[in-house]
């Protein structure tokens, strides 16, 4: 497993080497850093084989106030047939933060990035629905971001109205 | 913004509702549905209802406290979700249970695992009209939180798993109910075995309804049951062995057509397995190093804290029911021997000073668990699949960021495509073969 792992982010390195910023293995996990422009070729590299990193595991991000690029989209991606799991990394900058759409590689995105977009206000270009997933509409904000205060509340939205 | 649902709208088709408060939408759902007569010829859901904003209190809360939240994601499984949170932080930290509270970890779970399978099958059995199932497996479920309440204290908010171990030791009463427990669980499941496997109302309910394949099944991120019943063998237990289960003999059972059915017999026969499982960690479990199980013996706590006041007590203490089974002698066998991460036992607290500064140094603000900077994904194999959780740390006592991977979020995101071209009806037994956890699904 160990050679392999080591291939994954090595072969990266050398098929992108513009575009793959850093290489690291935080507590064993395989991390990688990367532009956001290389996002959906890299992705759709990795889906074939022989890495095979077929499942989506999991899409999120993570805003750091105060830096220039302030929010990180966090991939994790799973190959079932490697056994093996890789994390991918995109900074992101405060305005106007929009990153490509995942939706034609994996279906599960298509929510995913709605629940992105909905806490953290990043655009997904390419989504065919970007509507919010748990919030409703006319809620303004988005939640998760650090300078959303956490006892805040928003105005009662008036009855829809039949048309 | 108008729903896609009406964007897309035919112009003589039925646009009917089904929730967001719906007997059959467990918790709370909305389905859109374009409906030809009882064709769904298109479905919108929208989620969100029970939205309670678990990742952003979880960043206001330090390492020890959001634990109790976790009970309330998926709240059929709550030990489950203790343990994805718990062993992700330790993982952080480097920490790792003693080997019996592994064990223990293992057998709870399992028992987790067991109720949550058995609340899922009911709840889609009853709705397809088999209520009989329902009681059955109902009363299978009782009996497995009546194990579960024993040792834990509560029936579905346990916050029983704890960081570096566990919360207390097994009951020591515990073994002739859990053998009671799995031995009625197994007296029903071959009653629901009896009355569904091969009854045709049942066949012709689940078979060859809301086939998915075994790509669309990876596409969509599906994992546990639902991704097992399209035949592609992954478990996390298996894959990325946590606890002990890597000693323990068990198989993965598969299905082979993806469809309501097979949802079905894979959960039936996962149940089987857990027993199994719970059997064997039984036998295997490390026996207790404190002398006494029982703790009767002993001066009271009251008189102890008196005597405290002019010299350490050196006596055994008597403890309170409510603190049962966690006394400072099991201890070793239950929680990690790094004080900075556990609560330290309270006969130190009440009776000696060091005892106090742990407590406090333990509780206080800006003190407690504080992981080193970094971030870390670990995942556990849960009822409907993979929970898993991603902790970003700034090296303070509170997670800077707390991200759940929900297993049921990414499988209730297929439902939209698996019903359509089916009739209204088979809805119902394909959303319940989803196991929908509102309090995951949302968080």
């Amino acid at each position: 497993m160990a050679t392999e792992k080591k291939k994954v982010t090595e072969v990266l390195k050398d098929k992108f080497p513009e575009k793959v910023k850093d290489v690291s293995f935080p507590l064993g996990d395989e991390t990688i850093v990367i532009e956001a422009d290389a996002l959906l070729e890299i992705c759709r590299f990795l889906m074939k084989d022989p890495f095979a990193l077929t499942m989506l595991l999991d899409l999120t991000c993570v805003d750091y106030i105060g830096e220039e690029m302030r929010f990180e989209m966090v991939y994790h991606l799973f190959s079932i047939t490697n056994n093996n799991r890789l994390r991918i990394k995109i900074r992101l900058p405060e305005k106007d933060p929009a990153i490509a759409s995942l939706t034609p590689l994996w279906k599960n995105a298509n929510w995913l990035e709605r629940e992105v977009y909905d806490m953290f206000g990043i655009h997904f270009t390419g989504h065919p629905y970007l509507k919010r997933l748990f919030m409703y509409d006319g809620f303004e904000g988005h939640p998760l971001r650090k300078d959303y205060p956490l006892r805040k509340r928003q105005p009662m939205i008036p009855m829809r109205r039949k048309e | 913004m108008t729903y896609r649902i009406q964007q897309e709208a035919r112009k003589e088709s039925l646009m009917v509702n089904m929730g967001p408060s719906h007997p059959a939408m467990h918790g709370t759902i909305r389905i859109m549905l374009e409906l030809d007569g009882e064709r769904v010829l298109n479905a919108e859901l929208e989620v969100g209802y029970l939205h309670r904003g678990f990742e952003k209190i979880c960043e206001h809360k330090t390492y020890f406290n959001l634990l109790p939240y976790t009970d309330r994601l998926n709240y059929v499984s709550p030990l489950i979700n203790n343990l994805g949170y718990v062993m992700t932080l330790e993982k952080l930290l480097g920490i790792e249970a003693p080997e019996r509270a592994q064990y223990i970890r293992v057998i709870m779970s399992e028992l987790s695992r067991v109720s949550d399978h058995l609340t899922a099958l009911a709840a889609m059995t009853m709705e397809c009209g088999a209520f009989t199932v329902f009681l059955y497996m109902i009363q299978a479920r009782e009996e497995i939180w009546n194990v579960i309440e024993q040792t834990t204290g509560a029936r579905m908010t346990t916050s029983f798993i704890r960081i570096g171990g566990v919360r207390a030791d097994l009951h020591p009463n515990m073994d002739p109910l859990l053998d009671k427990a799995i031995d009625s669980t197994r007296k029903l499941m071959k009653d629901c075995h009896g009355l569904l496997d091969k009854n045709k109302i049942w066949i012709n309910r689940t078979r060859n309804v809301a086939v998915i394949s075994k790509e669309d099944a990876i596409n969509y991120g599906f994992t546990g049951p639902c991704l097992r019943a399209t035949g592609v063998y992954y478990d996390v237990r298996k894959a990325h062995p946590y606890c002990v289960y890597d000693q323990l003999e068990f198989e993965v059972p598969l299905g082979d057509n993806g469809d309501n059915y097979d949802r079905y017999i894979v959960r039936m026969r996962e149940i089987e397995q857990s027993l199994r499982i719970i059997e064997q960690a039984r036998k295997k479990i490390p026996r207790s190093t404190s002398p006494s199980q029982l703790m009767a013996e002993g001066i009271e706590p009251a008189e102890a804290i008196k005597a405290s006041r002019d010299k350490k007590v050196e006596a055994k203490i008597q403890l309170s029911p409510n603190l049962e089974g966690s006394e400072k002698e099991v201890y070793p066998d239950i929680l990690s021997e790094r004080k900075q991460y556990i609560v330290p036992p309270k006969e130190d607290t009440y009776t000696n000073i060091e005892g106090l500064i742990n407590h406090f140094k333990f509780f206080m603000k800006g003190h407690g668990i504080r992981p080193p900077k970094g971030d870390v994904y670990f995942s556990v194999e849960g009822g409907s699949g993979e929970v898993g959780y991603y902790i970003v740390s700034d090296g303070t006592d509170k997670p800077y960021r707390l991200h759940l991977r929900g297993p049921c979020f990414h499988i209730v995101a297929a439902l939209e495509e698996m019903i359509l071209g089916h009739y209204i009806a088979d809805i119902i037994p394909t959303f319940g073969s989803m196991n929908m956890i509102g309090g995951e699904l949302d968080r």
